[in-house]
């Protein structure tokens, strides 16, 4: 299935600062193997979801313009050293992947 | 903006709602298998993607920031950093203008999160590239150009 | 009579010995380097030598700023990690990678290459791990396979990052083959009749259309790069780009001529740390 994603997140201050590396190969349906000269399916991560201690934080809807490997940086006020981090992702195939990390 | 995409996706009426959009030719049917209407995305201009949003005349914003290279090293892997300083910011969507499909991403961000989000985008070739932010019910823009060259003697 | 046909087609680096060749009174490989820098830091005083590690993106806030950006979560991290997988699965016969190499691999990239004695002959990381895979029943690879050598090594030379290169040309047959590598460096080839040295001394942080050229110092310690975050490149096979680049006939990756310049361009890096693994366009 798909390779898991790395977060790293830290408190800065008193701000949670989540960095998120996701492994997928984002296909935009446009491109064309040079090798067969057939068009590479679509195959995107379509939605991220990420919620700190079971409150959402972040609701995304994604295309095949995000780059191959998707990287997401995002800040959430509130949370402390010691809470967990979840992250999900959903694509286009309905392939699906979850990681989780807690904030240092 | 995203109210519309999250209701569909939640409502009993979704399944009606994507069989009209699949008739109305807005969604290929195997996106619609796919099960996420996502009509914003699959628009062709950011005239289309912005009223897919919901969001068809935003106001330029002075607090918006775009941190994103003048000049892209490669196309594919173009950094965008943005920042809303406008308070109550509730979504932050990146539309590349001259991409294929125009909306590249949208972020709700909730329970805490803040006006900032940080991805790498791929840009087909010189075009602005455009925040969409909502707060407190309003919606607001910026935009940066980011050039986009074929370039050289990468070996 | 050879250093004064390089001297005529190398307008432009009157004066710099290197561009000579061996018969130059006292030229050592250090006296080379430092001549080097004495030509770039004339040209481009405020462009730090450390800086020089990153090449093109030194002389242009712009790049080195999205370098920065993607480097702070590099999109081929999963290619590292195949990577490790590759270099910790054993051998068929149970020895592993770093049963070969010296302190099982960990800070060892920037020693190469070298010269070997015994095998007369400059010996690279590359070769280093090919004599292990034989030494231990497998087949060698093929260098210019990037999905098996040039993968393997992203992870090797991760254990090398931040190390001092430090080449050692002693003796010789050794200092031979380094001259053998500066004159591959210095000598005009090709449709377009460039040598190295005329884009990356000669115009050294000029552009070329819309490229920006890197200066020799430098270059050799930032290998493999994965451009465009995903296309792994490892030195040779960049060397064999820019041949290309200026129509001539590369020799092929692993053969003496490419490893005596590697050797050659390795020692110009001498001093300064190596870094792996890297983004570029």
């Amino acid at each position: 299935m798909a390779e898991p994603m790395r977060i790293r997140a830290t408190m800065a201050g008193d701000v949670a600062d989540v960095k998120v590396l996701m492994n997928h190969a984002m296909e935009t349906g446009l491109r064309k193997d040079s090798k067969t000269g057939q068009m590479i399916p679509a195959h995107y991560i379509t939605e991220v979801t990420a919620s700190v201690n079971g409150t959402d934080v972040l609701n995304a809807g994604m295309s095949g313009g995000i780059s191959k490997n998707p990287y997401l940086g995002f800040k959430v006020k509130g949370p402390k050293a010691g809470d967990k981090v979840v992250v999900n992702w959903v694509d286009n195939k309905g392939d699906k992947n979850t990681a989780e990390a807690i904030i240092g | 903006m995203n109210a519309l995409r999250r209701n569909v996706l939640k409502s009993a009426a979704g399944a009606g709602t994507v069989a009209v959009a699949v008739a109305a030719g807005l969604l290929k049917p195997t996106l619609a298998m796919a099960g996420a209407p996502r009509t914003a995305f699959e628009a062709k201009n950011v005239g289309d993607a912005l009223k897919g949003m919901g969001a068809t005349a935003p106001a330029d914003s002075k607090d918006i920031t775009i941190k994103a290279p003048d000049i892209a090293e490669n196309g594919a892997v173009v950094p965008v950093e943005i920042t809303s300083g406008i308070a109550g910011t509730t979504s932050i969507a990146i539309i590349a203008e001259k991409n294929a499909t125009p909306l590249v991403a949208d972020f709700d961000l909730t329970g805490g999160a803040q006006g900032f989000i940080s991805t790498r985008i791929k840009m087909g070739q010189t075009s602005l590239v455009r925040a969409v932010v909502s707060a407190g019910g309003k919606t607001y823009t910026a935009t940066k150009e980011v050039k986009v060259t074929i370039g050289g003697c990468g070996g | 009579m050879k250093q004064q046909i390089i001297m005529k087609l190398l307008t432009g680096l009157a004066g710099l010995s290197i561009a000579l060749g061996a018969a130059t009174a006292h030229a050592t490989p250090e006296s080379d380097k430092q001549e080097l820098i004495k030509y770039y830091t004339q040209k481009y005083p405020n462009v730090k030598i450390d800086d020089y590690v990153y090449g093109a993106l030194a002389f242009d806030p712009d790049s080195k700023s999205q370098y920065d950006a993607i480097m702070e979560f590099p999109p081929f991290d999963s290619d590292i990690q195949k990577s490790r997988a590759m270099f910790e699965t054993p051998f068929k016969n149970g020895k592993t990678y770093a049963s070969c190499l010296p302190d099982g691999g960990k800070q060892i990239a920037g020693n190469y290459p070298l010269f070997d004695e015994t095998k007369g002959k400059v010996v690279t990381l590359e070769d280093v791990i090919n004599d292990c895979r034989v030494a231990n029943g497998e087949e060698a690879y093929k260098y210019n396979d990037m999905k098996t050598m040039g993968l393997l090594t992203a992870y090797l030379r991760s254990l090398s990052d931040g190390m001092i290169m430090n080449i050692k040309v002693v003796g010789p047959k050794a200092t031979a083959a380094y001259e053998d590598g500066k004159n591959t460096f210095f000598s005009r080839k090709g449709q377009l009749n460039f040598a190295c040295a005329s884009c990356h001394v000669q115009n050294a942080g000029n552009r070329l259309r819309s490229e920006l050229i890197s200066p020799a110092i430098g270059q050799a310690v930032h290998w493999p790069v994965f451009r465009g975050g995903d296309n792994l490149f490892d030195i040779q096979r960049r060397y064999e780009g820019c041949f290309k680049s200026v129509r001539a006939v590369s020799a092929p990756q692993g053969s003496t001529t490419l490893n005596n310049l590697e050797y050659f361009h390795s020692a110009l890096s001498n001093g300064l740390p190596m870094k792996a693994n890297v983004f570029r366009k």
